[in-house]
């Protein structure tokens, strides 16, 4: 979106003030559309893990469980990196 | 002839509503079609004053749904256009003296004989906005482009969905071309892309609506106003022409223009 002259004059780290707001409203509307409250994504993540925990073996520490925005719909992303696996899934 | 409902809505205060109604139902009437545009932010009475119609008023929308007038006694005749109406909103009482089924009753009575019912709604997403959105056929959501009104006119863009009045159709008003050129302005397509709905308008920063606004003359009739140009293509779509957006008009630099060459810019 920046013009010729600001890609040059700018440096990376002082970003277009629009490119900040699109990212911004970004966020904020992902937790607006889905209602879900921090907490209650700790939660939902905890108790994920303890299922697939049950079936495979991954680290901890690495899972992410996050909301993602297409369009004007939502979805619930969970990425849970296995532990030594040779027969990999497929990870997102 | 059936009349279809508008209702003009946008979640944020001050991003444009009544100014949009009283700019499109004015370009609506240039092309002819009757119009009538009701205020429905009761208690705080404004599209009287954009419309500059605000001496005449007698009897106003609650009068007309308490029965204490007649319908045609509670419609101002814009005299400037053919068929331009106002039913201003009750000063004096609050949103709770009209209720959803009310306007869905009063835009029926309505219908045959306008062509576009346009309804200025409430800021917020109370019983204000409920009234509005009750009779709507079509309805457009106004924004600006920042961070916060984009992110109620989400919210309100929602609301209409699940209200099943969707999809709403996107009016971004206050647009400064030359901003947006320099990176400090969410762009038009940001905003589409973030808001995922059809735009319908997107007016100018424009000093003429402040003008017009003063003297109570809607600058879509001003055949010079760069706004009212772009009141004017909203009308005409609504009324099922495809109009190209106009490019925003920006001094270009010689350093933009070989920016869009290298492929980059608007």
């Amino acid at each position: 979106m920046s013009s010729f002259l600001n890609r040059v004059t700018r440096s990376r780290s002082s970003q277009a003030s629009g490119s900040v707001a699109k990212d911004r409203l970004k966020l904020v509307l992902i937790h607006d559309r889905t209602d879900i409250p921090p907490a209650i994504m700790e939660e939902l993540r905890d108790e994920l893990m303890g299922v697939i925990a049950r079936y495979v073996d991954f680290v901890r520490e690495d899972v992410e469980v996050h909301i993602t925005r297409e369009s004007r719909s939502s979805r619930l992303v969970a990425e849970v990196p296995l532990r030594n696996q040779p027969r990999t899934r497929s990870r997102r | 002839m059936s009349g279809k409902v508008l209702t003009v809505t946008s979640g944020k205060g001050g991003v444009g509503k009544t100014t949009t109604v009283a700019n499109v139902g004015a370009a609506l009437a240039a092309t002819g079609s009757r119009v009538v545009c009701i205020d429905v932010d009761l208690g705080l009475r404004n599209l009287d004053v954009v419309m500059g119609l605000e001496n005449r008023i007698v009897y106003d929308l609650v009068h007309v749904i308490e029965g204490q007038c007649r319908l045609r006694q509670a419609m101002i005749k814009d005299k400037r256009m053919p068929e331009l109406y106002l039913i201003p909103a009750a000063q004096t009482r609050d949103k709770t003296a009209v209720s959803p089924s009310d306007m869905v009753r009063l835009a029926e009575e309505l219908k045959p004989d306008f062509d576009w019912i346009v309804l200025d709604s409430p800021a917020g997403i109370e019983r204000g906005f409920r009234n509005a959105l009750a009779p709507a056929d079509q309805v457009l959501v106004i924004t600006n482009p920042e961070v916060s009104a984009v992110r109620d006119a989400d919210r309100i863009i929602g609301l209409v969905e699940a209200e099943r009045k969707g999809p709403a159709q996107l009016v971004i008003n206050r647009v400064r071309p030359d901003m947006i050129e320099r990176g400090d302005m969410l762009s038009v397509d940001d905003i589409l892309d973030i808001l995922a709905v059809d735009l319908i308008g997107k007016i100018p920063e424009d000093e003429s609506i402040i003008i017009g606004s003063n003297r109570g003359s809607p600058v879509a009739l001003d055949p010079d106003s760069s706004a009212g140009q772009a009141f004017r293509n909203i009308a005409r779509r609504l009324n099922g022409e495809e109009v190209d957006f106009v490019q925003p008009q920006v001094k270009t630099s010689f350093f933009s223009r070989l920016g869009r060459l290298m492929g980059r810019g608007a």
